[in-house]
């Protein structure tokens, strides 16, 4: 299945129905249509991942993969090599960040990405080092895509002068002008402006200046999240580009939590790729935990803004694994609860299961088999998606229960954590590189080592680099320090040697 | 005035392809107080960027494009719906060059007319001097003058900091010969108005007019008025206020900021830290009234300091 070569009206095409990739939650066979479509009115219609009416936008790697692979191959193997060691830096650098905080060497708010790697690296391994990325607080994994050492990143979040802004932006503002990160951005929906503002400037290079690259226009893409989507920045920013044509990528990361509001409370219409169209440009929707389905709108995306044809805005379905920040208690994402004890379910499920088969014989055997069944059930041992209709089609009695079981879990919060961690991004490129011959565990093994090793070297070069001297502390306020003025003496206050040192009054 | 803020638009522009203006009307339009007149058919559309009604946002394009090397100019249709876009203004005008180590520079202008004018009601007769003067990073300068409000906003689009020019509603028919030749203002000096022996009266804006009608009669009744326009309202030019206080030992500080936090009280603060032995007399200010400005002409001349104020302050600082 080749790749659709791009065009706009593919992406404005009016909404398709699900083709692959994207999967609901495993419906039990044998559940009752009715006490399921009970549990849908209920809560379960409103929950995006039961709504069958996304978009997909990429083709590609639906469908039968091996064909897919065979006859177009989505990635090289180098390009598969590079994304997993990208996405499992991200990963072991987040999980090294969590390390550090909890042992006091990282302070104040750290927000780690864990299980949204495909985004970024699907997008930023695509760009040139002169396209720009703009982020939020949740930037580590965007500022190491997009080329900043690790020990750089480290250092920062160390609070060090050795740090990417010399330990004067932390966790939350992230930058670097060699590779083109202009943030960090503590509010939501503040970089969106600033972002635009590099598009611009990407464009008057372009058009005013007649600089520009080989490639065409230097892209820039904007990261931000679902609760941003319901700010005026973003909407207007979705404007201003779209009226300039600016070569830039809204890309929403969609992990359906902000902290803890629920993008589903927050917004009157969840589908956010859908408000794109409304301003002009393509709104597309992705499955963010595939590395390379984001990848492939990247390409689309990145390459429509080069030629000057405008804006798109993507939204990546992604999930983070780990709480907002790593001061969140995450208490609003644990698994479902019962509405009523498992155990009246149990007993209910019996009454009806003895009403059935009172004059059956087998009414002992299907006892004892049904409560080792429930045990399980009831001990939550085995994961919700394995006890399914194979284990329980036997017995209408446990259907029934377990139907009952999924009412309480699908009708308000289903386990969603287990549900993507089960699609981890990275053990499903692991999966996808050792299916295709891509590579072998071996060599896969031997990146994972290689990253490790970068990031304790890393965690080694924050440790023993120095702090931030008092003199640094007035130092970066203005470009040209003559902004602090003509102090009593008739001297600029920056030419008093006091003023260096930090000490100087102003 | 406003052409000479034009003036200083177009010789800046000519001189660096990266100078550009973004705001509301300033393209087509002309600006809607003819300062960007005619630049559009100059410079081209894109150099001179009509905006949609988004100030939060387009400030942050300016910053955006100011860090990725361009010197945008922006300007606030009226200073007072820069309050939209305080957020860009505090967070990231303020602070980027910080939070960054100092690897991106915010060399972007923001302007736009202030100020109580005619019965224009509370909310397009703000002075925001006093909201903005907190945030670090950002400079402040004032213009008063044609001959000051080209070299201020030269110098300002020269900057490599964050500048916010604040310019006056009342003061854009203001006329004066000024220099054929190029020439700028130093973005952080004050300007000796009429030099004097009594009193040091220091003031910027609109309020300058005010005080020199108040020196007429001053100096009709015998007084000696210094009178200084601080110009630049962040950093304080404390060199040419001390000479000031070292000679008079009295000072009346009179401006249209509201009292409470206003510029006057930052003044007042700065002063007496640094020249609290030269000061025979307390520091009197003379600031706006703390109301919304009121559409009744009666009411809104009550609002703002009058000369007759001006004469019996200093009247009483005097005696």
């Amino acid at each position: 299945m080749a790749a659709a070569s791009f065009t706009a009206a593919k992406f404005l095409a009016p909404v398709a129905a699900r083709s692959g990739g994207e999967k609901a939650p495993p419906l039990p066979a044998g559940a009752s249509s009715s006490s399921f479509a009970r549990a849908m009115r209920r809560g379960g219609a409103h929950h995006p991942r039961l709504r069958t009416a996304l978009a997909v936008s990429s083709d590609v790697l639906a469908g039968n993969k091996a064909q897919a692979a065979a006859a177009n191959p989505a990635v090289t193997r180098e390009e598969a090599l590079e994304l997993y060691e990208d996405m499992v830096l991200g990963r072991v650098f987040e999980d090294m960040c969590a390390q550090m905080y909890y042992r006091g060497k990282m302070f104040g708010f750290v927000h780690l990405y864990n299980g949204q790697e495909a985004v970024s690296t699907g997008f930023i391994k695509y760009l040139n080092q002169a396209d720009c990325v703009v982020s939020t607080y949740r930037d580590h994994v965007h500022a190491l895509s997009k080329g900043v050492p690790a020990r750089s990143v480290m250092a920062e979040l160390f609070g060090k002068a050795t740090g990417c802004c010399r330990g004067q932006g932390g966790s939350m503002h992230m930058f670097s002008a060699p590779h083109n990160l202009l943030g960090g951005f503590a509010f939501i929906g503040e970089g969106i402006p600033v972002a635009t503002g590099a598009a611009f400037a990407a464009k008057y290079r372009h058009e005013v200046l007649k600089q520009s690259g080989p490639d065409g226009l230097d892209v820039t893409v904007a990261f931000f999240g679902d609760g941003t989507c319901n700010n005026g920045q973003f909407f207007e920013c979705l404007n201003m580009a779209q009226l300039w044509k600016l070569p830039i990528i809204f890309v929403v990361e969609n992990n359906l939590w902000a902290i803890g509001m629920s993008h589903l409370r927050a917004t009157s219409d969840p589908e956010i790729f859908k408000k794109g169209p409304a301003f002009g440009m393509p709104g597309v929707h992705v499955d963010g935990m595939d590395v390379l389905k984001v990848r492939e709108v990247a390409k689309e995306a990145i390459d429509r803004a080069r030629r000057g044809e405008g804006p798109t805005l993507v939204e990546c379905e992604t999930y983070r694994f780990r709480g907002h920040s790593l001061a969140d208690p995450d208490e609003l994402r644990k698994p479902g609860k019962d509405y009523f004890p498992v155990s009246f379910y149990f007993f209910a499920s019996l009454v009806k299961f003895l009403v059935l088969t009172r004059l059956s014989g087998e009414m002992e055997n299907g006892i004892k088999a049904s409560l080792a069944k429930f045990a399980v059930v009831w001990y939550s041992v085995v994961p919700i998606e394995l006890v399914n209709e194979t284990l329980l089609s036997d017995f209408s009695f446990l259907s029934s229960l377990h139907s009952s079981y999924l009412i309480c879990q699908h009708s308000d919060r289903y386990d969603e954590k287990s549900h993507y961690a089960a699609r981890d991004p990275i053990t499903a490129l692991k999966k996808y590189i050792i299916e295709e011959n891509l590579g072998t565990e071996s060599e896969l093994k031997s990146i994972e080592k290689k990253i490790e090793d970068v990031v304790e070297e890393a965690v080694e070069f924050a440790d023993a680099s120095p702090h931030p001297p008092r003199s640094q502390l007035l130092e970066n306020v203005f470009a040209d320090p003559k902004g602090f003025g003509i102090g009593p003496d008739g001297k600029y206050r920056c030419e008093d040697p006091k003023f260096t040192q930090g000490t100087a009054q102003v | 005035m406003f052409e000479a803020l034009r003036e200083a638009l177009i010789e800046e522009m000519k001189l660096d392809p990266t100078v550009c203006v973004m705001g509301e009307d300033v393209g087509h339009y002309g600006g809607s107080y003819k300062v960007t007149k005619g630049l559009a058919e100059m410079f081209g559309d894109l150099r001179v960027l009509d905006t949609p009604i988004a100030e939060n946002s387009f400030t942050g394009m300016g910053i955006g494009a100011a860090m990725k090397g361009l010197r945008p100019v922006v300007e606030g249709m009226n200073m007072g719906f820069l309050l939209l876009a305080y957020n860009q203004i505090s967070n990231n005008c303020g602070m980027l060059h910080y939070t960054s180590g100092g690897q991106f520079k915010i060399p972007i202008v923001i302007r736009g007319p202030g100020g109580v004018g005619r019965q224009l009601g509370a909310e397009h007769s703000q002075r925001l001097e006093s909201y903005f003067q907190s945030i670090p990073g950002l400079q402040m300068v004032a213009c008063s003058t044609p001959y000051n409000a080209k070299g201020l906003m030269k110098a300002a689009i020269r900057s490599e900091n964050p500048v916010v020019l604040f310019e006056h509603v009342l003061l854009y028919n203001m006329k004066e010969k000024i220099p054929d030749e190029e020439y700028i203002c130093c973005l952080e000096e004050a300007e000796m108005v009429r030099p004097g022996e009594h009193v040091t009266i220091l003031t910027y804006s609109r309020m300058r007019y005010h005080v020199m009608q108040a020196a007429k009669t001053l100096v009709n009744k015998g007084y000696d008025p210094e009178v200084i326009d601080i110009r630049s309202l962040k950093p304080f030019d404390l060199h040419t206020i001390g000479n000031s206080i070292k000679k008079t030992h009295r000072v009346l500080i009179v401006e249209e900021c509201m009292r409470t936090g206003g510029i006057g009280a930052s003044l007042r603060s700065a002063i007496i830290d640094n020249f609290w032995d030269y000061l025979d007399a307390p520091i009197m200010c003379l600031s706006s009234q703390d109301v919304p400005t009121p559409y009744a002409a009666t009411l809104e001349d009550a609002t703002v300091v009058q000369p007759a104020q001006i004469v019996a302050a200093v009247e009483q600082i005097c005696q």
